[in-house]
């Protein structure tokens, strides 16, 4: 940390990913190992499938490219990146990318989040988790796109100063060392939607969304019938 | 040739009452909770009819099943790729009204109520919502005995080819009962199309189960089944289904539903297959020619090179025994008068139905019938249920094996009723359709006195072949201190294991021979 104080900055940029990002990964092994039985999906289609293609097809779609697009373009090492393109045009592609898909997860969200909250049925059987995930994705969400047309004054001005200072920030994380400092400068709108986008991770052991690490890929793979042998090797069972 | 031991049912239409006894004691044994109380394991429709869920049976509109493409066998719903581009909202799945909207009534009030002028009511609950419904639109059996508009009731896939018009008019309604549950099929649709690789079939026995805790929700199974007998649990928000009553059987019970049919329709038994032959027989080109090849797929138990193949891939001699023994093999083939529900669908289904004839009595008495040699039973043909409409049920609309088992049934019939009534022993109405006198004489101890000893031929499940060591596990079961039967299920664990390294063995035992 750039400064060796205890300051709110400090706090929520230097000490809070680590909260999230451990909460995250122990809580998702700990519930993994012990809690098969609730780790899954909680589809409520069955309920209300009304809108369901068009919701929640633009909903995971979108956000699965949003969450890629974040990946590449902020994991991405700086000297990587200029070799395929400048700074500024790593703005402009960004403020794009995230414009199409971020519009289309919002779009798909938005059905979903009205059903969550207004559909009976929906309603009635959410837990309190499934009201807040929803809301807070969307949230985040939200936030995300408000950034946009901030992003776009700065690169009207020809100044990519906000995607890098993000990058390195989130780089430092990663990395392991801290540099809240990277995000002095930077604006409100981004730092909030960084902040609710870390408690996604936080909250992401206690949630339906644990189902994102269960991605049956395997399926592609796999034959189609699976019978079980009953006898199990002893060492399988130790 | 791999030779499988499968748990099979025979379901006897012609003696079904469609008293609901077996769907009853099926959902309090395994469906009487929370998320699954629209969930029926064993149902009893009333055919002709749409039944549950509303048009199970048209895989146009549930693309349930297998099909094939180019000559090889396919899920109708779409390759592997397509099921992962659909997963996030699965395009053929059944909504809660297709099944119905589960319901209970506020009985409470019967008793709680004020004093008033009225008798008070307990009106509908909804399950779901836990709000009052106004009026129930369908329930679980809203067809029951025929009631509903034919406009509505013959929409039913069995109807093509019929005569939806002439089976409208009064005179000449007919009434099948189909009592239904999980066909645990040789070449489950369910299995195939789980991403996760969830539900599985049990290689001692057959039985398709879902592992509850590797399942994660995706809801294929239940669109792909095209019996449509996968459910999803909105509570737990998991796949649950008919598990075959798997803890009774494994103790050499039959299911709950067989057990409690007032009517002793139901069967089950032990049949061997060859597990090497089935997609090669699932993927026969002609529908109509699907139940043959079904047939082809089972296996004689008192072969000697079956015996010698069964032996060699571990199945136990109880259970050849079993086999040899089985009600299932002698009814769907020795005796061809058990037919598989839908063939068509590619699955294989294990659930055998013996075609009804229709109660025709009056009809006799009135002379409106024509009647075989004998002058009393009535031929196959001018029966009330149509022959075609059985056959698109069991045949994929084939009618001739149908017919045979029909005609097979009036002729076990007349010689019976000769020899009883009249004294005499004629075989000629036997020889017709084929059978032997023993045969007849079979088929009337199995169909028509249907002791408990021959309809359930169950060996019991060989549970100490879990364990290659079970004195290793000697008290580790039954009563626990602490989360003890849950270990986890990932190799490095947070919590502390048992101490394994210390008592019990670490290597395998040697095997006694």
């Amino acid at each position: 940390m750039g400064e060796n104080v205890i300051s709110l900055n400090n706090l929520l940029f230097g000490v809070y990913p680590y909260v999230c990002l451990v909460v995250f990964a122990l809580g998702s092994w700990l519930r993994f190992d012990r809690e098969q039985y609730s780790w899954k999906s909680d589809s409520s289609q069955l309920l209300s499938g009304a809108n369901m293609r068009l919701g929640s097809n633009f909903f995971h779609y979108g956000v699965i490219f949003i969450f890629f697009g974040h990946l590449v373009g902020l994991l991405t090492p700086h000297w990587i990146f200029q070799l395929l393109m400048g700074d500024l045009a790593h703005q402009y592609f960004a403020i794009s990318a995230g414009t199409i898909f971020g519009i289309a997860a919002f779009f798909g969200g938005s059905i979903l989040l009205y059903r969550r909250f207004f559909n009976e049925r929906i309603s009635l059987t959410s837990r309190a988790s499934d009201k807040f995930v929803i809301f807070w994705v969307m949230l985040t969400l939200t936030l995300g796109l408000l950034t946009i047309p901030v992003s776009l004054g700065h690169a009207g001005h020809g100044d990519p100063r906000v995607v890098t200072a993000m990058a390195e920030w989130i780089q430092s994380i990663i990395y392991l060392y801290p540099t809240p400092d990277y995000l002095e400068g930077v604006d409100l709108i981004f730092k909030l939607h960084v902040l609710c986008g870390m408690t996604l991770f936080l909250v992401f052991p206690f949630t339906r969304l644990v189902h994102i690490w269960s991605m049956p890929f395997g399926y592609l793979g796999r034959a189609y019938q699976i019978v079980r042998s009953k006898k199990l090797k002893y060492q399988e069972l130790n | 040739m791999k030779v499988r031991a499968q748990f099979a049912f025979v379901f006897n239409l012609d003696k079904c009452i469609g008293c609901h006894t077996c769907s009853v004691t099926c959902k309090n044994t395994w469906t009487n909770r929370k998320g699954v109380e629209y969930v029926w394991f064993n149902n009893v429709e009333s055919k002709p009819g749409i039944g549950y869920p509303k048009q199970w049976e048209n895989q146009e509109k549930w693309k349930g099943g297998w099909e094939l493409v180019d000559g090889k066998l396919e899920l109708k719903s779409g390759g592997r790729t397509s099921r992962l581009l659909n997963i996030f909202a699965n395009p053929d799945l059944p909504q809660i009204d297709d099944y119905y909207e589960p319901f209970t009534y506020n009985y409470a009030r019967l008793t709680s109520a004020p004093l008033s002028e009225a008798a008070p009511t307990a009106r509908p609950v909804s399950q779901i919502t836990g709000k009052q419904m106004d009026k129930i639109k369908w329930g679980p059996n809203w067809e029951d005995d025929l009631a509903g508009e034919w406009s509505k009731r013959s929409v039913d896939k069995n109807m093509d080819n019929v005569g939806r018009e002439i089976y409208g008019q009064f005179e000449q309604t007919f009434h099948v009962y189909l009592p239904r549950i999980c066909n645990h099929c040789l070449n489950p649709a369910c299995v195939a199309s789980c991403p996760s690789g969830s539900l599985y079939k049990r290689e001692e026995d057959g039985i398709v189960l879902v592992d509850q805790d590797k399942c994660r929700g995706w809801r294929f199974c239940m669109s792909s089944c095209p019996y449509k007998k996968v459910y999803y649990n909105w509570e737990s928000g998991k796949a649950e289904k008919c598990v075959g009553c798997y803890p009774r059987v494994e103790s050499g019970l039959p299911t709950i539903c067989s057990e409690s049919c007032v009517g002793r329709i139901r069967y089950n038994g032990v049949i061997l297959y060859d597990a090497d032959r089935i997609s090669e027989l699932a993927s026969t080109e002609n529908e109509q020619d699907l139940y043959e090849a079904q047939c082809k797929c089972i296996l004689d138990a008192n072969d000697p090179a079956v015996i010698a193949a069964a032996l060699a891939e571990g199945i136990n001699k109880d259970w050849i025994e079993a086999a040899q023994k089985s009600p299932i093999y002698k009814m769907a083939i020795d005796w061809k008068i058990a037919f598989p529900l839908h063939p068509e669908y590619r699955t294989m289904p294990m659930v055998w139905y013996v075609p009804p004839l229709s109660p025709v009595q009056n009809a006799i008495e009135q002379g409106k019938l024509n009647t075989g040699p004998d002058g009393v039973i009535p031929l196959a043909s001018e029966m009330r249920v149509p022959v075609k409409y059985l056959a698109n049920m069991m045949t994929a609309g084939k009618e001739a094996p149908v017919a045979l088992a029909l005609n097979r049934l009036i002729a076990m019939r007349s010689y019976q009723r000769m020899k009883r009534v009249e004294g005499v022993v004629n075989t000629a109405a036997l020889e017709a359709t084929g059978l032997t006198e023993e045969m007849a004489q079979d088929m009337y101890r199995y169909l028509a006195i249907a002791n408990y000893e021959d309809r359930f031929v169950l060996p019991t499940g060989h549970e100490e072949e879990r364990l290659q060591d079970p004195h290793g596990f000697q008290g580790q079961n039954g009563f626990s201190f602490g989360n003890d039967s849950s270990v986890g299920i990932s190799k490095i664990t947070l919590f502390p294991r048992r101490r394994s390294e210390s008592m019990e063995p670490k290597a395998d035992t040697p095997s006694a021979d």
